[in-house]
This record gives structure tokens, sequence and C-alpha cells, in this order.
């Protein structure tokens, strides 16, 4: 099976500290320690082991400037068998519709019976598996937490809503969304960064992908972020002060008063 | 301005609560615009919901067919391109049917896609002002959307306060014969429901609920010696079932448990929407973590700046004590 898995580089909140700059026209990106969106590394990881069980081949898709060259080499150290680089400064200020522009463009250079997205990245829409879906004119299924091959159609597992799983059939070729928790991704160890260290990644631009510059970026967006803002805090946590000690003693004070401790 | 519509959600014959958050959302958009609702089902649970929908929609669309008995989001998807105008305004709540349907139907309808939206600031001319979270919450955004040809906007559901006093008096409008084709590459099979575990933590009083500050499976035995000497139960946010440290059945959220007890401990746990989508109307939240910022202390009624693995086993201890 031919699959496509679409990663993204982005700030890891689990290491950092997200803060805004003081005009708030963006994150403080100083410093910021940067990863593979959690939710692809599971889509890469399913990936690999649907690859391991029928055979193919596993490929990994980034949009992104040339430090986002660094998450598919990680990705290719997991296991994937080659990367490519979507990047042009055209790209840049694409919306989610933007962004599936340029990955259609790039499923149709290729073959593919499986595309595979995470279930959302750092801005939280869940937006682009959705709407290469729709681009591309095949069945999709978002939140999947298990796949089952059954020859060209998949069974799968949607994640809904308190803790039920929805099963569905699906037909290939589709786009699948993929909810953290569908598998164990794999350690990937310095030799593994080692082994893909210098495999040759290939960059493309606008002309090569036959995308029209004006169809994508900043120009054509028609969601803005207009700004990065901190909100107000409502009421908001009384915040216990003083030593551990005497939080201890009003923590417990409190949790007397509102019948948690037996 | 285009029309709005509002796509509602239902369960064993009950519209969800996003019906009346949709329409709050609606009036924010156009505050004098005659909101049409749209339901899709089949047989009697349609119509039960069809009629109480009427109550709050000045004028509800029904679509009976035996493909749209479960709502499959590749179904409603054709069913909407078919029978909605191109230039069409329609709110979905972001929950997971939503996630699953708006941002494809946003291409098809070639409309502009607002998802997961915490406020609505307005429209000026042909732009909606809207207010977004990003990065699990961690900080806000105002966003720009240009409606003219239309959008689909996903609203976080709990964000928009229901107006429950008023009456419509819609009317209800059977439209199935406009359904269309309805087929897909996508066919429902079943249902399967959460399984039971050990503990019903939907049961207790109190939670002692532990999240990615944890840091490690060992760690948990921390969490369980304080709810031990508390007489509570151990909960958890999403990473630590992803993690296969606690079974699912102890996950509190949106996709798992809802859980009401007297007292809530959120432990090293951020509070991602879809956590706080679980202990909506908890009574007593008590969040520690050692990051000050985190988006829980602003639903906590008690915050402690602590690291837990440091704190927790001397709150353990000073209880052991009482």
């Amino acid at each position: 099976m031919e699959i496509l898995v679409c990663v993204k580089r982005v700030p890891d909140t689990a290491e950092n500290e997200i803060e805004v700059n003081g005009s708030g026209s963006d994150i403080e990106r100083d410093d910021l320690v940067y990863s593979v969106n959690e939710w692809d590394n599971y889509a890469v990881e399913e990936a690999i082991q649907i690859r391991d069980n029928v055979g193919g081949t596993v490929t990994v898709v980034t949009v992104g400037d040339d430090e986002s060259e660094e998450v598919l080499r990680r990705e290719m150290a997991m296991g994937a068998d080659n990367g490519i680089l979507l990047t042009d400064d055209a790209f840049e200020g694409s919306d989610g519709k933007g962004i599936a522009t340029l990955l259609k463009a790039a499923v149709e250079k290729g073959k593919y019976d499986l595309i595979l997205t995470g279930a959302q990245a750092d801005d939280g829409a869940g937006q682009v598996g959705g709407m290469l879906a729709a681009m591309l004119d095949v069945p999709y299924a978002s939140l999947v937490n298990k796949i089952e091959v059954n020859g060209d159609k998949l069974k799968v597992g949607r994640e809904i809503e308190g803790g039920n799983q929805e099963m569905n059939e699906i037909a290939m070729p589709c786009v699948l969304s993929i909810q953290t928790g569908i598998n164990e991704p794999r350690y990937v160890g310095i030799r593994g960064i080692r082994k893909v260290a210098s495999v040759e990644i290939p960059e493309l631009g606008a002309g090569d992908l036959g995308v029209d510059a004006g169809a994508v970026g900043a120009a054509a967006a028609k969601v803005k972020r207009v700004d990065y803002f901190v909100p107000e805090l409502g009421e908001g946590a009384e915040m216990l002060e003083g030593s551990t000690e005497e939080i201890i003693a009003k923590l417990i004070e409190h949790l007397k008063a509102k019948g948690g401790l037996k | 301005m285009a029309d709005i519509y509002a796509y509602i959600n239902h369960k064993n014959g009950v519209a969800d609560d996003s019906a009346l958050e949709l329409i709050e959302a609606a009036k924010k958009i156009d505050a004098g615009a005659a909101v049409t609702a749209i339901v899709t089902g089949s047989g009697s649970e349609l119509d039960q919901v069809a009629d109480a929908v009427a109550a709050t929609y000045p004028k509800v669309l029904k679509f009976n067919a035996d493909a749209l008995a479960y709502p499959n989001a590749e179904v409603v998807r054709k069913l909407l391109v078919n029978v909605l105008p191109a230039d069409a305004i329609l709110l979905v709540a972001h929950d997971t049917f939503g996630m699953d349907l708006s941002p494809g139907l946003s291409i098809k309808l070639d409309s502009a896609f607002v998802s997961d939206v915490a406020d609505i600031e307005g429209v000026d001319g042909s732009t909606l002002k809207a207010i977004r979270q990003e990065y699990s919450g961690m900080v806000s955004t105002h966003v720009t959307c240009d409606i003219s040809a239309g959008a689909v906007i996903n609203v976080r559901p709990g964000c928009f306060a229901p107006d429950e006093s008023q009456s419509a008096g819609g009317t209800v409008e059977d439209k199935s014969g406009d359904a269309g084709d309805l087929s897909t590459g996508r066919t429902f099979l079943e249902v399967v429901e959460a399984e039971v575990g050990d503990v019903d933590i939907t049961k207790s009083d109190v939670l002692v609920s532990v999240g990615r500050g944890i840091e490690d499976e060992e760690n948990i035995e921390i969490a369980q010696e304080l709810a031990d000497a508390m007489g509570a139960v151990v909960s958890c946010s999403r990473p630590i079932v992803d993690a296969k440290w606690l079974e699912k059945s102890r996950q509190v959220g949106t996709s798992g448990q809802t859980v009401k007890p007297k007292v809530y401990m959120a432990c090293g746990i951020s509070g991602s929407f879809q956590h706080m989508g679980g202990i909506k109307g908890s009574p007593f939240i008590v969040a520690i973590n050692k990051n000050v910022k985190a988006p829980i202390f602003q639903v906590a009624d008690v915050g402690i700046e602590a690291d837990i693995l440091e704190f927790l086993p001397e709150l353990t201890e000073a209880i052991g004590e009482l």
C-alpha cells in the first residue's frame, strides 16, 4: 500500500511555555523547542505498521521552510521511506485551505492509496485532512483511533464522545485524520537519525507543484489571524500562597469544607 | 447578509445543548437574523427533535432518509451541498461530528471555514471577526474571515450562553424530497460503547486527576497514595491514557467520561477545552500546576503553583497525620 502522511513542525507545548510577544503580532519564538506535531507522529507510526503488515511504502510530506526538513528526517528515522518538502516564499501565510491546496498538488504527483494527517496541530483547527479529502473528492474520516485493512477497503474506528467508538467501512483511496492513542509511536534513537542524515529530500516549490502562487499564501487566505493575546482571566482561582506547610494547611481546610476528605 | 443556518445534533430524540448555543452565536453575527435550523435523521425521533427545535428557531428544515439514520458526516456533507445556497453561513458545533463534517463541507461549498470559534465579535461589511485559541488554549487570537462567498463556522460547545426563555414558535418543513443522491464511499457500521473499567470514576465524590505533569508511569503511585489517604479515586487526562499508564475508563473529558464530583483535584493538568468539557458543573476544582499560566487556573476555585511530584507526597503525609 502506498501511504502519504502529512506532518508539521510545531512548537512543543509540552516542553515550552507559549507567550505572546510585546506587540501581540506573534508568540515569542526565541528559545522555543520544536518537534513533530504529536498527532502526526501517531499517524506516521500507524502508516509504518500498516506498511510492515501489507507491504508498500510510507512517504512523509510537509509544508514549511528549510527547518521543517528536520521533522521529515525524524519521521524517516522512525521508518518512513521517503520525504518531500513543499517550500516556497509564496506559501507563507497560507490558511488551512492554502495548505490543503499544496498537499493536493503533492498527492497528485504520486499514486497513494491512503493519506493520513494528524487530527489537529498547534492552531487546533483540525481542518487540513477534511479539506484535502474534499479537494481530492475521496472519502474522509476524522479522529481515527483504529484501522483494519480489508483488501481495498478499511474498517476504521473514530473516537466520539463519552469514550465510545464509531466504526465505519471506508473505500480507498481515502484520507484519515489520526487521533492520539491509536498506537505507541516507536522511540527514535540517534543511530536512526544518523542513518537518514544524508538522504536527499526533494524540495518542491509552486512551479514544481503546478500551483498558482496566487491561490495560496497570505493573499489567498480567507481566514487571517490578526493578533495573539492572553485572555483576561475571569474570577480565576484563589491562589494559595506561603510556605508549603501553610499552603497544605489552607488546602486541607478547603477540602474539609467541600467534602473532599473522608 | 446571506442566510444563516444551524446544523442541529441530536441523540435518542433529544437535541444537543448546542442547538441553543448556535442560535446565540448566530445573533452575534446578525442580531436580527431569522436563523434556519437543519435537522437530519429518520423516523419518529427526527420528528420529535424537529418539533422541539422549532421552539427556539423560527424555521426548521427536516430531512428524513434511511441514510441519515446515523449522522455519518460524509452523508450529511452531501446532503448539505445539495440543499444549501452557495453563500450560506452555516453554524456547526465543534464536536467530533462537526470536526468530521465541516472542513470538507467548506471546500465543497467553496466558502470560508473558521474552526473552533470561542467568541464572535461581529461582522464588519463581509468580514466576520472571531476569537479562537491556539496551543492547547495557552494563547488566544483574533481572526478575520471573509464571508462574502459564505462560511462554515464551527462553534466551541459551552462558549455561548443560551437564552432559555425565548420562544420562536417556529415552523417545521419536511424537505426530504430535496435531499438528492446521498451515496458515499464511507458506510457507518456500529457504535462500540466504552468498556466499563475496574472503577467507575463518575460515581466518586472526590477525584485526584493526573495529567502530563505526572511525567512517568511509576509516579501514578504518588497520586494513588493521595487518593487512598483522601478516600478518593484516581482519574486522568488524555495523555495518560494515550501513554497507556491508566485505562480509558479513567479518562475525564469529552472523549472520556463526564464527571461531577464534589471535589476535583487537577494535578499537573493544563486544562484543554476537551478536558474542561468533562468537568462541566464540577462544584469545587483544585488545580496544582507548576505553570501558573495553565488554562486550568481560569476555571479552578483554588490554585497552587507547585510541582505535583513534590507537592502531592507532602499533602498525602499531612492528610495521614490528621
